[in-house]
């Protein structure tokens, strides 16, 4: 006997969406020229229209930004600016409902991710953020340390709220004032943001958000008025930003692509580490820059391994985002979903098994079933190129030093995973493993106070901690 | 009785731990202040400097992996070597570049100052730059400083010794291994501390040197996808946006400096890696 899940989705109730929005420059709304629409990507329901920034927009949100640096915010104390951070805090939870159910109709995720972990977690980089405004002598930057200035927020669309807020939060904590695009896709929660800034009272030009595209994005990169860059998205574009600002003095953080290892050992807990592969590649449909995408596991228990994991995704629940039940929403976009497509197809080309549980998918929207390869080799376009999707590739390994091996074989180097129940193993494993982040019997967590980033091409820097904090100042000591 | 004839040294390049001629057969021309012939050393060319990559490649891992108390004694022991040789490297700068015989004993005496500076740094950076972070949940967190890779490092053309020890010195005390280019005008001090290197308990591969013509090789530097960090401070002006666009294809590391003695220096060339841990019984 099976039983069944009812339906039992979260009201749309606690969010209005304006049919038209323009950009928030200098404290309001301003209209735009161009408009192109925002969807449900879980239904291709056009949930409002948003401006197209353009040459216009972007100079007036950096004239803009720059009168409030003048003018205000570089006047005020740290304990001053520290306030304004924890009100955003504040309020950001107080709308917690409001900004998670607006997250997951925008971008498609499942509203249990974006209500127990967008949403928090980026009220929590504002509350860790505040408490440095005012002890920013005391984190190991030195007397001499001075904001940027300008700085210029390109922000990808798998995380809205959190990377709006991983970017802003340090930003302001540290006496810079702001210009930031969200992503093409997911703006909305930016838009709302806007509404925040204004309800903590937050002077007029400190933040300013222009949506847009690309071409809106580099518009910001090479504006002269821009004093630093911070961009979260592809290793494609964050080449492209390093090299235009390479005649430049603008400072640059990337957090870039990943392709990371989830290292499972002969002597890991097997349920445990099941649970821990499935998070680590399914959390948000696998649109993660840090998802654990290669499975590289211990040849000796690699078949028991993968019929449990078969058997643990026959039970993951593919659908309604807004559905507190959902565990995968919907692809963020036809363009992504096409990407996924294309990049399976060469897993089935080039000779990988392919193998997905049976689910039915909606009809309309943008849709991918949780799927795994196995028989993977290095050399694969589906174990080298990110797929962003809830994809996994299998490889297998015999000894721990080939585990190392095949999970360093790659230009990325943000994360890695590893499994064993043995204490010395996972820490020999961390020590050999060149990502920036290493979850040992854990995977894809994430927290203020823990620095986020990569090795190697996955990009320049830190986020979060007080690692992330430097990147916001000049002059620091050590630098 | 018929005067003495010196035996003159070849000048060669530092690659692996030896001491080959460039594979291009190129040698230019150094002469000392006064306009009279000193050496012909090597015109390394691209071929050398992918040499010098695979071997300080292969020597990453044991380098890095070495403790930092271990490498710590190297760094101190090039210093050792260093002071041994002190008078002929004293002899060697005032001749080459004219500056008083005091002015040379300076610049030796503040690299082997400068080589005890950073060997002390070995065991240290990691207690500056480290933290263990306080994650909310039941989570042992920490993010420690790690050595970024293999390192290029354009020496400035002033400065021969110092200078040269400045950029070497602190990319090899955090447990990168480098390749470094010679200053092109004054290369001799340079090469005559890779025998002081090579004496030193230094693996093979941690330390190369090229000689030739930053403007040729600089560029190869930053387009090199194994290289992983570099070190323009050398680098003429003109050069540097050119060359930051070509180091953008890996993402390369690249940063110059003022400053000789500076943690700053040693952190560029790290990475920050974070390990969350359960914690639970």
């Amino acid at each position: 006997m099976t039983f069944e899940y009812a339906p039992a989705p979260e009201s749309r109730a606690s969010v209005s969406i304006k049919p038209k929005y323009g950009h928030y420059i200098g404290g309001k709304f301003v209209a735009g020229e161009k408009h192109f629409p925002t969807i449900n990507p879980a239904t291709e329901e056009v949930l409002s229209s948003v401006a197209l920034g353009g040459k216009k927009d972007v100079d007036a949100a950096v004239k803009s930004a720059k009168k409030a640096l003048d003018v205000h915010w570089s006047k005020l104390s740290g304990r001053e600016r520290g306030k304004y951070l924890f009100r955003i805090a504040r309020i950001l939870q107080e709308r917690a409902r409001e900004f998670a159910v607006l997250e997951s109709l925008d971008n498609g995720k499942p509203i249990r991710e974006s209500r127990d972990v967008d949403v928090p977690l980026a009220a929590a980089h504002f509350f860790y953020h505040a408490g440095w405004a005012d002890k920013l002598e005391f984190a190991g930057v030195g007397t001499k340390a001075k904001p940027h200035g300008v700085v210029g927020q390109i922000i990808p669309w798998n995380f809205p709220l959190l990377m709006l807020a991983w970017k802003v939060a340090p930003a302001l904590a540290t006496g810079n004032t702001v210009v930031l695009k969200p992503a093409e896709t997911t703006p909305l929660t930016a838009l709302l943001f806007a509404e925040v800034c204004e309800q903590a009272g937050l002077p007029a030009g400190v933040v300013n958000i222009v949506t847009g595209d690309g071409s809106t994005g580099a518009l910001i990169v090479n504006h002269p008025g821009i004093n630093k860059i911070a961009f979260t998205g592809s290793t494609e574009v964050g080449k492209i930003i390093a090299e235009s600002v390479a005649s430049t003095s603008k400072s640059v953080t990337l957090e870039l692509g990943g392709k990371a290892a989830n290292l499972v050992f002969e002597d890991a807990a097997i349920d445990e580490s099941v649970e821990g592969i499935v998070n680590g590649i399914f959390f948000n449909q696998g649109h993660v820059c840090c998802a654990g995408s290669r499975l590289i596991i211990q040849e000796s228990i690699s078949d028991e391994f993968i019929k449990k994991l078969q058997k643990r995704m026959e039970k993951i629940r593919v659908g309604d985002p807004l559905d507190k039940n959902t565990d995968l929403g919907a692809i963020n976009s036809r363009a992504q979903l096409e990407k996924i497509k294309e990049l399976s197809l060469a897993g089935d080309s080039e000779g990988a098994e392919r193998w997905s549980p049976q689910c039915s998918l909606p009809d309309k929207g943008f849709w991918f079933a949780p799927t795994i390869f196995t028989g993977v080799t290095q050399s694969h376009r589906i174990a080298r190129e990110e797929i962003f999707g809830p994809v996994l590739s299998v490889l297998t390994f015999r000894t721990p030093q080939e585990g190392i091996d095949k999970a360093n074989n790659t230009p990325f180097g943000l994360s890695a995973g590893v499994w064993s129940e043995k204490g010395s193993k996972t820490l020999w494993a961390s020590q050999k493993l060149k990502a920036g982040v290493i979850w040992t019997n854990t995977f894809n967590k994430f927290d203020p106070t823990s620095p986020f980033g990569g090795y190697k091409e996955s990009g320049w820097g830190r986020e979060g901690g007080r690692h992330g904090l430097t990147a916001y100042l000049k002059g620091v000591t050590h630098e | 009785m018929s005067k003495r004839i010196d035996v003159k040294k070849t000048y060669k390049l530092f690659i692996g731990g030896a001491f080959p001629r460039t594979e291009s057969g190129r040698t230019y021309e150094v002469k000392n202040s006064r306009g009279v012939f000193i050496a012909n050393p090597c015109l390394a060319s691209r071929k050398d400097l992918k040499d010098a990559v695979v071997a300080a490649r292969a020597a990453h891992s044991g380098w890095a992996h070495a403790t930092a108390y271990n490498r710590g004694q190297i760094l101190y022991r090039i210093a050792e070597m260093l002071e041994g040789r002190r008078d002929q490297f004293v002899a060697e700068i005032s001749e080459l570049t004219g500056v008083t015989p005091k002015k040379a004993q300076d610049e030796v005496e503040a690299s082997i100052d400068l080589l005890v500076w950073y060997a002390g740094w070995t065991d240290k950076i990691s207690a500056l730059d480290g933290a263990t972070n306080p994650v909310a949940g039941p989570y042992f967190n920490f993010t420690i400083p790690e050595s970024l890779g293999v390192v290029g490092f354009i020496a400035p053309k002033k400065s021969a010794l110092l200078g040269f020890v400045a950029g070497i010195a602190p990319i090899i005390t955090s447990g990168n291994t480098v390749i470094a280019l010679a200053s092109e005008s004054a290369p001799l001090p340079a090469m005559s501390l890779a025998e002081v290197i090579a004496t030193s308990d230094v693996p093979a591969g941690v330390v190369n040197i090229l000689t030739g013509k930053s403007a040729e090789l600089a560029p190869w530097f930053a387009s090199h996808m194994d290289i992983d960090g570099l070190d323009i401070s050398g680098l003429e002006a003109k050069l540097v946006a050119e060359i930051k666009k070509a180091g953008a294809q890996n993402l390369k590391r690249i940063h110059s400096f003022k400053e000789i003695s500076s943690p700053g220096r040693i952190l560029a060339f790290m990475e920050s890696k974070t390990v969350w841990h359960p914690i639970g019984v």
